[in-house]
């Protein structure tokens, strides 16, 4: 791999878009595809380039079946989003097992108390309020977002954005009767049953989880599932 | 940052550094292979690495072809599994099989 095109990868990367490196392996000739870059130096037939182009939307990386010749395409598309509302003791937890996962990790909060520097060390912060940090984040289908706070004032109106945004992931951590109550507030604003079914509440799988630590193992181990289309309820 | 994009920036960095770098990647694989295509393993010229391409199974074997690979920076597609004659030594103990590219960084 020459150098340069190593450098645009990790720039791409840096800069949230989508990108494939596309390989002949035959000859080891290499160029870049992306929404707007057609790999010029490959001259890909147009079925070619619609393969590669898939291969990004579905985030696979692979061989594509092309005329006489053996392509490999791998995607780097940029890191799955978390985002954390509650900078509480739970997400102190989440926030770096998630990193280690390969998501950019968010953690909205604002108490500044509680989303501090020290307490969330080489984390991402946002202080304002949940729904206006998430306007900001713009969550997309490579999103995720789990409300902790536990408070209505700050869940609800991160819950509200989320059930309008594509995020492939809401949880919202509570007892069953807590969620029981955030449900009937959400489709009191109007969302439908179907809407509030989007909803992982409470949060996590059933493991018995009991600290801060093993909470967060739980609903790690939902998202997993969940980004990987694996549903668990 | 995800794991494959730390392979790609340890790369950057070792080659910055002015070290030999070659970097393996899986592109197929068949059966129960433990990583999935587009899995990464970055090598120096002595032999130190980081990231991976199966369970521990082949990463020596890359190894050692990826010394090659820096030596004379043709770029190699290694097949590993069961159904290889190598496999006695350096075969995928869970029965998977899988093809590697490992090339240069230039």
């Amino acid at each position: 791999m020459r150098r340069d095109l190593l450098n645009e990868i990790l720039d791409l990367k840096a800069r949230g878009e989508p990108a494939a490196l596309v390989t002949n392996l035959a000859t080891g000739a290499q160029d870049i595809v992306t929404a707007t870059r057609t790999a010029s130096k490959l001259d890909l037939s147009i079925t070619d380039l619609a393969a590669a182009r898939q291969a990004l939307t579905d985030n696979r990386s692979g061989e594509i079946e092309a005329a006489g010749q053996r392509l490999f395409v791998h995607v780097h598309n940029p890191a799955a989003r978390l985002m954390i509302v509650g900078a509480v003791h739970i997400s102190q937890s989440l926030a770096p097992m998630a990193m280690l996962a390969g998501y950019q990790v968010i953690v909205i909060d604002p108490r500044r108390s509680f989303a501090s520097a020290e307490r969330f060390p080489g984390i991402e912060l946002h202080h304002d309020w949940p729904d206006e940090a998430l306007e900001v984040l713009r969550p997309d289908g490579r999103s995720a977002i789990v409300t902790l706070t536990h408070d209505p004032k700050l869940d609800d109106p991160a819950l509200t954005f989320a059930l309008r945004s594509p995020a492939f992931y809401i949880g919202a951590l509570g007892s069953k009767k807590t969620h029981a109550a955030r449900l009937a507030r959400l489709q009191a604003e109007g969302f439908s049953e179907a809407d509030c079914a989007r909803i992982h509440g409470p949060a996590g799988l059933d493991i018995g989880a009991k600290s801060p630590a093993e909470i967060a193992i739980s609903v790690m181990a939902q998202l997993t599932a969940a980004l990987h289309h694996r549903p668990t309820r | 940052m995800t794991a494959d994009q730390d392979i790609l920036t340890i790369a950057a960095d070792w080659k910055n550094q002015g070290l030999d770098v070659a970097i393996a990647t899986v592109t197929s694989t068949w059966g129960s292979s433990p990583r999935p295509a587009g899995s990464q393993l970055v090598v120096d010229g002595q032999g130190r690495m980081m990231g991976s391409v199966s369970g521990g199974c082949i990463e020596g074997a890359v190894v050692k072809e990826a010394l090659d690979v820096m030596q004379d920076g043709k770029p190699r597609l290694l097949d590993f599994g069961i159904t290889n004659e190598q496999a006695w030594e350096v075969g995928l103990a869970c029965g998977g099989k899988l093809q590697v590219y490992v090339e240069r960084l230039d």
